[in-house]
């Protein structure tokens, strides 16, 4: 007899027999990567220039240009408020700048609607130093030159950043599918 | 990628009515946000309960990779010391020698200096820290320069205590959680911290410019007698911090001063110390409207 191909019953997220996606998984991944993302700057000790590139907004417009569909336009302001308390910004300042990216990126869907990743990456490019800048007028110090010149390299870092966490959003995408045992 | 035809309005009335919802939700979103953002503005302390309370959540984890950091730091220290260990050792020695002749010269001067203060009466207040932490995290993706010590209102530390490493002056305690606080960086741009020259009574506020360096400006305006790589301590106004700590070094002249160098990196600081504010009944004296000390 011949050998049926093992892979047969399996596609790219597992084997198919009496295994199904897990929705609680498919739904929380997004969410939970964001905010694991807004912590995480704050485990280095930067004391001279702000040189994190803000990981959960990263995340925020990763998911929202790699993966659109699955963000609500709304989910800006929850995430946000969770980042303001960490970030170290007054309370407010990301959840309106999330907010109003999200509503941006959803005004930019609406006229392109078939993008390649160059233009997802020009997207970002643009709302990444405008979301910075606006961060620093809304930080609560009195922005001056020297603290413009200090945000230079984190725009540089955030922009060639952009790939490096689409890559990683699309290997989560992937991840979320993944199939399970099902019990019964 | 390609569009997912969510937008597209279909006849289904209840596609319709949530694609409209999302986009009233997102516009509340950002209204919502940009109130909250306006009284956080107006009032810094805003909602700062919340905010302490978040940082204590994630403290332990933070506190965990702050151990390892330092742990690591110290160990690569020391493969590095045995590399140089005989060099080292020699000239280890000769400042050693310098330094017990320094040592006894200090030695005569402190008795000098007990002398005249009992003298003038003054008692010595050498003050004990209220807690000793790490640095467990800072704000290293926003613009203001905040970071997070793993002590707070548990452990004694309220809002203003001072806060130095064994080098010089971290920073200013600005909010206190229950097991972690948040300090005022000097380097942060709405820090100003009153300083004089360490060797003469030169005074200035030490402001930090938001890019790592200090700006030192004088209080008395004229011939401007800061040289390059002239220390500047804390001078003890203000009330906040004792006297003779430590803060910046010139690097740079200007007009008004000289731009400066902090002496304490947070980032290379082990433990970090919080100190009792120095002069409480000053500090009441300053926060007193004028209009009201008058009046009454």
């Amino acid at each position: 007899m011949e050998r049926m191909n093992p892979r047969s019953r399996s596609d790219a997220y597992g084997s198919r027999i009496n295994r199904s996606h897990s929705t609680v998984l498919a739904t929380v991944i997004p969410y939970i990567s964001i905010l694991i993302a807004s912590i995480l700057p704050l485990i280095v000790i930067a004391s001279a220039l702000p040189i994190v590139p803000p990981l959960g907004f990263l995340m925020l417009i990763g998911w929202r240009l790699v993966r659109p569909g699955l963000l609500p336009v709304w989910a800006g302001f929850p995430l946000g408020l969770f980042d303001d308390l960490f970030s170290g910004q007054p309370l407010g300042s990301a959840a309106l700048l999330w907010s109003l990216a999200m509503i941006a990126i959803e005004m930019v869907e609406t006229r392109f609607p078939w993008r390649s990743f160059a233009q997802d990456w020009f997207t970002a490019g643009l709302i990444l130093p405008v979301y910075l800048l606006a961060a620093m007028l809304f930080s609560g110090g009195e922005p001056s030159l020297p603290m413009l010149i200090a945000l230079v390299p984190q725009i540089v870092l955030s922009i060639l950043l952009f790939p490096l966490v689409a890559l990683f959003v699309a290997f989560l995408d992937r991840k979320r599918l993944t199939r399970w045992r099902k019990l019964g | 990628m390609a569009p997912t035809g969510q937008r597209r309005s279909s006849y289904s009335r209840r596609a319709q009515y949530s694609l409209f919802t999302g986009y009233i939700a997102a516009g509340a979103g950002a209204l919502v946000g940009a109130i909250l953002l306006g009284l956080s503005l107006w009032q810094p302390q805003f909602l700062s309960g919340l905010r302490g309370e978040a940082n204590d959540a994630v403290a332990p984890a933070t506190r965990t990779v702050a151990t390892g950091r330092t742990e690591s730091k110290s160990l690569y220290e020391s493969v590095r010391g045995y590399l140089r260990a005989g060099s080292q050792n020699a000239a280890l020695k000769r400042e050693m020698e310098i330094a017990r002749i320094r040592l006894k010269e200090a030695a005569a001067v402190e008795q000098e200096n007990r002398r005249l203060k009992s003298l003038l009466s003054l008692e010595d207040t050498d003050t004990a820290p209220v807690a000793t932490a790490r640095l467990i995290g800072a704000t290293s993706a926003s613009t203001r320069r905040f970071a997070y010590l793993g002590a707070g209102a548990a452990d004694g530390v309220k809002v203003g205590m001072p806060v130095r490493s064994p080098r010089g002056v971290v920073g200013r305690i600005l909010e206190v959680g229950d097991r972690s606080s948040r300090v005022l960086l000097l380097t942060d741009s709405e820090s100003v911290l009153p300083v004089r020259r360490a060797q003469d009574e030169v005074v200035a506020f030490a402001e930090g410019r938001g890019d790592g360096l200090i700006r030192i400006r004088l209080i008395n305006l004229g011939i401007n007698p800061i040289e390059k790589g002239d220390l500047f301590v804390t001078s003890g106004a203000g009330g906040y911090y004792q006297p003779g700590i430590a803060v910046a070094i010139a690097t740079e002249i200007t007009d008004d001063g000289a731009l400066a160098r902090i002496v304490t990196d947070p980032a290379a600081a082990d433990f970090v110390s919080v100190l009792p504010i120095f002069e409480p009944a000053a500090l009441r004296g300053s926060r007193t409207p004028i209009e009201r000390e008058l009046g009454e």
